[in-house]
């Protein structure tokens, strides 16, 4: 290295600094500049590959762990009361001793942080020493280097399966259609596989890719963490502009797969990826319980003050009462006494040493564990486990549990929250004419019954061979045959499918109309001869469109994610199908765990069940990395996969002319990114028109002829959620017509219907949208999820310029998002309808159920939809939202005068509704129903009190065709409004803002990926579990929690009181009568854990009355148990109970030999019983850890005292604590003392709590009689008294 | 066999069903309601009620007679001459007279007691050193602890045996009691002055240097008394060679810092061995001879002696034995209340009709 002046560093440190800081980056390439010094390169300025995640260094260790612990203001607390044990004139305590619990605390967490540094540390280098492959001028090739060595310009290839090292624009695919499969896993959880795209136009991908010849300057924006949008172009040397977006964009963590290799070129490195930059740790949310608590240790703090100044303020009167210097006012070592008003003003100081433990600060520490063992007990509910998905409950927030106790309004998401988010093509309309697919519903009432006598053909496995062939034979079998076979379809097989995305055979079925059926045919025969008219028909265009626009990804299924590996070649066949077999058998046992019937099947029936299970478990096992390792059963899958697929075409009844291709198409897998599109994607390959191919440029499509037809992809207009659709502009190959696809929600299109074709329709055509919109509403009413597909001819001359003016928006660097959005509005229109689809998304199992008990429970239920009205109420009735005898009031308005008439008239309507004394009786709710037009306008400034005053008023309220961005100001607005806690359940992306805005948000991992769980505080897998993590778990936690918070505030005050009491007798000198050492053993072991186990163990209520009385969850709403009143309850009872623990002791040994450190173990013991017997009372269930922990704490106490007493001749020298609890045990005295404390003082609190109970037995209590009752009385009694 | 699927395979997540994690442990739920608790109330309220009547019973049979001699008769002189400190050399000596109506029986406990003597002052509880007390040369000699500042040394820099603000504090008063048998003869009262104090104080926590065939005195060479001592520390008890030192066991019992201001300290027991005090001490005339060296007026004391009989469970107290009838009373009361309440509202806890 050679050296460089200190003016030259800083200089560049400056430009590194600013080109850093640059809105946009230019970046060439690192090859010509090999091997020259560091100045000299242009991309210096950029961060390398390295990362560094640890937050220390092993010098500076201690001082920025130390600075980092100081932030915590309890620590701060505790330091500061150690420095003023320091100073002499104040300190209570010797500084030394008073050191010991700080110390101890931090030394803790310092080496706790010390042992999670260092893992970091050790992870770290793992990463940056990972190998990767960077191309180097020098040796012409692409060489092994670290991934820490890589930087911003370099070239770097990557090979299926491996991790991608930065951020790199493709820049070629061995892929001949220059696609990059990647997955996202590592990053977002969604496991189904993306494309990315090379930049096109950069020359000849298809011939190789030269790193040398790359010459141009890719721009790209600085860095951010938005996964899903990357702006970028590629300027070339000749000045032209090539676009690229995130779909060029190989992120860093994301793995490789499906493509044998790929050439990137590196943006950004190291903490500059956008990986890195979302990985922000974990989210810190502060319950509403702990703000109120920071409340109530302000008023300790004023407690202390107050007592602090009493203390100083009596410490003058007394001295000033001195008549002279009496020989037991001990003067500083130079024999110095201090003016009374300065030893008063260094006394307070020393009151706050002495009473510093009313400022509960153990109690944060309780919390946090109580807090774990919640979790503990919350992830570790059998009854929240999904079995089907395998899955607990997650808590990724780990501090809210006891918000979920005190929820008053839930905000649902509909789409994969309430319902299952497994689209099942249900119906169509096509040119106006509706097919009701009949058989279709029957099967899927079929499959909704329950899964009885299905495992047990496994056990015949061994039919596998023969039975192979004898199918073949029986291709075609007659529909009624096929629903018996499907009706097998096992539960875990499903899920084992639904795990790779989306092809559970539940919408991989359909089964066809009949009657469209010979439509198509009748359409497909007169059309087959003319080959130019043939796309013309409707019928088939609307096929047509149901497979072309879409995102879906086809792979084959033995293709799909396969490893490459040279040896999973070389391995002979036969072998392989002994291997193969050997699994199969694993895997049947397995699965043969319901002997519930032996009751034969026919062999076609099983084998073809059998094979869905099977493939289904290889699809599991590809995805298990550890498994697929071993490329011996790699191939062996490929292998006896394709004859399974094979076997399963035969079962399924396709109509097939041709049944070899079939076996071909087959083969396909359809991976969606909504499963709305796999549905239609299966339905009309149901019909003949398969999906065989897609890459960015074309789709090819198998028609039912056998024809494949490839269309030219001009561009795809993706999905969003303002336009609420999306287009795929194609060029057909016959008619070489260019062709505007576009699907999406009926009120978006139907507003953008032409009226051309005219010429081909003539008389009917006027009706088809009339008669299609009178069938979606028709679906809607059912609940059925809507979409309208059209279809548009564009002229030849309009494409270009459009696809001119798209390519422009695309690179534009500005706005780009808005460009794009515009010129997709652009095309779209004049639109030709072709007909719609109902596509069903059936209810989740116990939905209503869990929203009935949710509503008993005083919770206000929202469900937030983006679907049509009709739909959403349907549903609402269907999940007991609504109620057939609520008063459902619709609002739906055009503009703001109306909205406002509507609004206050209602809010009137209600208002008189609700204090009419004859409707006092009803049970009849309000429910509100508001699209999302109205909602916009609800919510506006002016109106919003007057909505949340009507929203007030019902029970529940359904929002349909809301955004993503209107439901999480919904939930803001309830939440800032009234001022309540707010949960907010979702599934999906679109629900992320939501979850976010509330209180406790909650994910649903489901069908679309993992957003909503990323963002979420705890992830469940099935709607139904959040009855019982609301209503038993957020009970039981935020009882439990608030009665041990209020433990720990008595507890506190109640010992600290003793040594206040004392000062009146000692002068307020902050003498203590108790050793300090037993004073800190006292609060650290003796009456510590008892209210953890408090915490995390008692059981107020049992699982069933609390699910059975759903109301019992009121009692934690609002302020719950802990407020105002309860606080100071528990402070005034400390101060009492101090009192006479206090007092009983003085008056005994008033006028006595007594001595100080002997009066203080009656006191002491005293203190010790009444506190836990104070638990005692208010512990609700004694189990056998109950017993051990309360008697061990009294166990631990007599025996830690003894030993210390026992041990300690002069160890704490101010204190004489040798052989006192001995020489107390010894005296009567003692016992007496103790007993006659702890009785009184516990009297007032036992009384009271057996008077209410009798008297006015809370709701709780009355749900604990209902515990004791045996469950079949319980249950009826239940009965009576909700019926 | 679940355990072992568990671990792998399909449920690999599947919590386990055991009592402990899903919360369904056998518990005992007590119900607090009246007609659960009410036989623990009456219980509670007899036991309180015998056991409060035996202790008044007790305490009824001790005697104590107080005497408060501040300024009690010619104690004034002395009392007068104390207020002043340089005469704190002189001595000064007094008399007082009293009567027993009811003699004392059984072992009789000789105290003085001082009030408004704060022992429990936290700085002035720290002003000791109990590695000198337990005979450690280096404490002794070299630096007793700095908490005995500023009583540690002198101002010749020698340091002070016993050192601190206690041990300087010691009451110093001594006193003769004599009984009257007639107007002309009188007999003094013996008292015996050991075994006053704890055992492992004596034996344990003070004790004097080791000797090494050396005399007391040449042990605690290189050492000075506290300031207000008259006598060194090895001849405080001139009767009785091993009561001296440390390990006097006047010096022990005052170094046993009080709770309160007001207190008293064991000063003597009497010995019954003289046939006339066999029984305790018989009624008549008493005097005691006071050596009156402590001076209260700086702190508005009162000085005292109290001749007292004990109990097994103390001194004559009568608060323990009321507290507890009353707390009986007390528990009675709520157990009525709560007995019509039970009467009131449902007698089988059954209260639940809405």
């Amino acid at each position: 290295m050679t050296w460089r002046s200190p003016l030259a560093l800083v200089r560049d440190a400056l430009q590194g600094q600013r080109a850093r800081e640059r809105e946009l980056r230019s970046l060439v390439s690192n090859l010509p500049y090999e091997g020259q010094e560091k100045g000299k390169q242009p991309n210096r300025f950029f961060l390398s590959n390295a990362i560094k995640t640890t937050k220390y260094s092993l010098l500076l260790f201690l001082p920025m762990n130390l600075y980092e612990q100081f932030h915590r203001l309890a620590n701060l607390y505790f330091v500061g009361l150690a420095i003023l044990n320091f100073i002499p004139v104040v300190n209570a305590f010797q500084p030394e001793v008073a050191l010991i619990p700080i110390c101890v605390i931090m030394l803790l967490t310092a080496l706790k942080d010390g042992w999670e540094d260092f893992r970091r540390y050790q992870s770290d280098r793992k990463v940056n020493n990972t190998p990767c492959f960077v191309y180097s001028r020098r040796e012409k090739q692409y060489v092994e280097r670290r991934w820490k060595d890589v930087r911003v310009g370099d070239f770097v290839r990557v090979v299926s399966n491996e991790i991608v090292p930065a951020d790199l624009l493709l820049l070629y695919s061995s892929d001949p259609n220059g696609v990059c499969h990647l997955e996202t896993a590592n990053l977002d959880g969604e496991t189904n596989l993306k494309q990315r795209i090379v930049v096109s136009g950069l020359g000849a991908a298809n011939l190789g890719f030269e790193p040398e010849s790359f010459n141009s300057t890719v721009v790209c924006e600085r860095p951010n963490s938005n996964l899903n949008h990357f702006k970028c172009f590629v300027e070339k040397p000749d000045k032209d502009k090539v676009g690229a977006s995130i779909e060029s964009l190989l992120l860093r963590g994301c793995t490789v797969r499906n493509t044998n290799h790929a050439v990137g070129f590196v943006v950004y490195a190291g903490h500059e990826t956008k990986a890195m930059l979302n990985n922000n740790g974990s989210r810190y949310k502060r319950s509403k319980l702990e703000q109120k608590l920071n409340v109530d240790v302000f008023f300790c703090l004023i407690l202390l003050f107050a007592m602090c100044l009493i203390g100083a303020f009596g410490h003058y009167l007394w001295l000033e009462s001195l008549p002279g210097v009496p020989s037991f006012l001990v003067p500083d070592s130079n024999g110095h006494l201090d003016v009374p008003s300065l030893e008063s003003f260094y006394m307070f100081f020393t009151m706050i040493i002495l009473l510093q433990i009313l400022i509960p600060i153990s109690l944060y520490v309780s919390i946090e564990l109580v807090k774990v063992g919640q979790i503990f007990f919350i992830t570790n509910d059998i009854d929240l486990y999904d079995e089907e998905t395998d899955s607990r409950v997650q808590c990724r927030a780990l501090n809210i549990t006891e918000d979920l106790g005190q929820i008053e309004y839930v905000f649902s998401d509909k789409t994969g929250t309430l319902t299952e988010n497994k689209m099942v093509f249900r119906r169509c309309s096509v040119m106006g004419t509706e097919y009701p697919h009949k058989e279709n519903a029957i099967r899927l009432d079929v499959i909704d019954e329950p899964e009885s006598e299905e495992e047990v053909i496994f056990n015949q496995h061994q039919q596998l061979p023969r039975s192979r062939w004898s199918l073949e034979a029986e291709d075609i079998s007659p529909p009624d045959t096929q629903r018996h076979g499907r009706r097998r379809k096992s539960k875990v097989a499903a899920n084992a499918h639904s795990d790779a995305a989306f092809s559970s055979p539940l919408e991989t079925e359909v089964i066809p109309d009949q009657k469209l059926l010979q439509q198509i045919s009748r359409a497909e025969s007169s059309g087959g001869r003319r080959d130019g008219n043939r796309s013309f028909d409707p019928h088939l265009d609307f096929f047509l469109a149901l497979a072309i626009c879409n995102t879906v990804v086809v792979s084959a299924e033995n293709a799909h994610r396969q490893r490459v590996s040279l040896q999973s070649r070389s391995n002979s066949p036969l072998q392989n199908i002994r291997k193969c077999q050997g699994l199969f058998r694993k895997f049947s046992v397995k699965e043969c765990t319901s002997p519930q019937s032996s009751q034969m099947r026919n062999p076609l029936e099983t084998f073809s069940s059998l094979v869905k299970k099977a493939g289904a478990f290889f699809q599991r096992d590809k995805r298990n990395r550890t498994l697929s390792e071993d490329p011996v059963i790699d191939s062996a899958k490929t292998e006896d996969e394709a004859d399974a697929n094979r076997l399963r075409t035969c079962s399924l009844h396709a109509p097939s002319q041709n049944g070899s291709t079939i076996v071909e198409a087959e083969e396909l897998c359809y991976e969606a990114e909504s499963p709305d599109e796999a549905a239609l994607v299966y339905a009309a390959r149901a019909y003949g028109f398969i999906l065989l191919a897609r890459t960015p440029d074309s789709v090819t499509v198998r028609l039912p002829s056998g024809e494949d037809l490839v269309f030219e992809v001009l561009d795809t207009l993706t999905f969003d959620s303002n336009r609420k659709r999306m287009s795929v502009l194609v060029r057909h190959p016959v008619t070489k017509d260019y062709v505007l696809y576009t699907k999406g929600a009926d009120y978006s299109i139907m507003e953008l219907l032409g009226t051309p074709y005219a010429e081909n329709f003539s008389g009917t055509e006027k009706n088809i949208a009339a008669d299609t919109q009178y069938h979606l509403d028709c679906y809607a009413k059912e609940g059925l999820r809507t979409l309208c597909i059209t279809k548009k001819v564009v002229s030849e001359s309009t494409c270009q310029s459009w696809l001119g003016e798209r390519k422009r928006a695309q690179a534009a660097m500005e706005c780009r998002e808005e460009l794009i959005m515009q010129t997709a509005v652009q095309l779209e229109t004049n639109l030709t309808l072709l007909g719609a689809t109902g596509i069903e998304d059936r209810l989740q199992e116990k939905v209503p159920d869990t929203i009935v008990a949710l509503r008993e429970a005083g919770i206000h239920v929202w469900v937030l939809t983006g679907d049509k009205p009709e739909t959403a109420v349907n549903i609402g009735y269907a999940c007991r939202l609504l109620e057939e005898e609520d008063l459902v009031i619709n609002m739906s308005c055009k503009n703001k005068v109306t909205c406002t008439a509507i609004l206050d008239c209602t809010l009137e309507e209600v208002r008189r509704y609700r204090d009419d004394p004859r409707n006092a009786g009803t049970t009849q709710n309000i429910s509100l129903v508001i699209d999302g037009n109205t909602l916009d306008m609800a919510k506006s400034p002016d109106l919003q009190e007057r909505f949340v005053e009507l929203t007030k008023h019902c029970r529940s309220v359904l929002c349909c065709r809301v955004t993503p961005l209107q439901k999480s100001a919904v939930v803001k607005l309830v939440r800032e409004k009234l001022k309540v806690m707010t949960l907010a359940v979702g599934d999906g992306a679109n629900d992320v803002n939501m979850i976010q805005a509330a209180d406790v948000g909650i994910g649903i991992s489901g069908q679309e990926g993992m957003q909503a769980v990323m963002a979420s505080d705890f992830a469940i897998s099935r709607f139904k579990h959040l009855k019982k993590l609301v209503l038993v778990h957020g009970h039981w936690c935020y009882t439990r929690l608030a009665n041990m918070i209020i433990y720990f505030f008595y507890k506190n005050v109640a010992y600290v009181n003793l040594l206040f009491w004392y000062q009146f007798f000692c002068g307020f000198t902050a003498t203590t009568m108790i050793d300090y050492w037993l004073m800190i053993f006292f609060n650290l072991f003796f009456t510590s854990t008892p209210p953890i186990m408090f915490g995390i163990f008692d059981k107020d209520v049992s699982v069933e009355v609390l699910q059975g009385v759903p109301e019992l969850y009121r009692t934690g709403q609002g302020k719950g148990e802990y407020n105002f009143l309860t606080f100071w309850i528990a402070i005034l009872d400390a101060f009492y109970q101090s009192l006479v623990c206090f007092f009983i002791p003085y008056l005994a040994y008033q006028d006595s030999d007594v001595d100080l450190f002997t009066f203080g173990t009656p006191l002491n013991t005293a203190a010790l019983f009444t506190i836990l017997l104070h638990l005692g009372i208010e512990i609700k269930s004694w189990t056998l850890v109950h017993w051990i922990i309360m008697l061990g704490s009294v166990a631990l106490y007599f025996i830690v005292t003894l030993a210390y007493t026992a041990t300690c001749v002069t160890c704490n020298p101010p204190s004489n604590p040798y052989w006192i609890l001995q020489n107390q045990m010894a005296d009567p005295m003692f016992y007496l003392i103790v007993t006659l404390c702890t009785v009184v003082a516990l009297l007032p609190r036992y009384t009271f709590h057996v008077l209410k109970n009798s008297v006015a037995p809370s709701p709780l209590l009355q749900g604990r009689q209902l515990d004791r009752m045996d469950p079949s009385t319980r249950d009826q009694w239940i009965k009576e008294w909700r019926g | 066999m679940g355990k072992t699927k568990n671990k792998s395979g399909p449920l690999a997540r599947r919590p386990d069903n055991s009592a402990f994690k899903q919360q369904r442990l056998p518990a005992w739920s007590p119900m607090l309601t009246a007609n659960t608790v009410l036989p623990f109330f009456y219980l509670l309220a007899v036991i309180c009620m015998l056991l409060g009547v035996w202790l008044l019973l007790l305490v009824q049979s001790t005697q104590e007679i107080k005497l408060d001699y501040t300024d009690l008769g010619n104690c004034n002189e002395c009392f007068d001459l104390r207020r002043n400190v340089s005469n704190a050399a002189q001595t000064c000596s007094c008399r007082v007279e009293f009567s027993i109506d009811k003699s004392l029986k059984g072992d009789v406990f000789f105290y003085y007691g001082l009030k408004n003597f704060h022992q429990n002052l936290r700085r002035y509880m720290d002003s000791r050193d109990d590695g000198q007390t337990l005979g450690r040369i280096k404490n002794l000699k070299k630096n007793p602890s700095s908490y005995c500042a500023p009583f540690d040394k002198d101002n010749d820099g020698v340091p002070i045996a016993p050192c601190g603000a206690i041990a300087n504090s010691m009451f110093n008063d001594s006193f003769t009691l004599n009984y009257h048998l007639s107007s002309s003869r009188s007999v003094p009262v013996p008292l015996l002055r050991t075994g006053l104090t704890w055992y492992t104080d004596k034996n344990v926590k003070f004790r004097n240097p080791r000797a090494d065939n050396l005399t007391l005195a040449e042990v605690f060479e290189g050492t000075r008394p506290p300031l207000y001592w008259q006598k060194p520390v090895y001849s405080l008890d001139p009767h009785d060679p091993n009561n001296n030192g440390f390990i006097n066991e006047d010096l022990i019992v005052w170094m046993r810092e009080a709770a309160f201001p007001n207190f008293k300290k064991l000063y003597g027991i009497l010995n019954r061995a003289d046939p006339i005090f066999e029984k305790g001490l018989p009624k008549g005339n008493y005097t005691i001879d006071i050596s009156y060296n402590f001076p209260v007026q700086h702190f508005q004391g009162r000085k005292g002696v109290v001749l007292t009989t004990l109990t097994w469970f103390g001194g004559q107290n009568h608060f323990l034995p009321i507290a507890y009838l009353v707390t009986s009373s007390l528990i009675l009361l709520a157990a009525v209340v709560l007995t019509v309440a039970w009467w009131k509202f449902g007698k089988d806890g059954k209260n639940m009709k809405e």
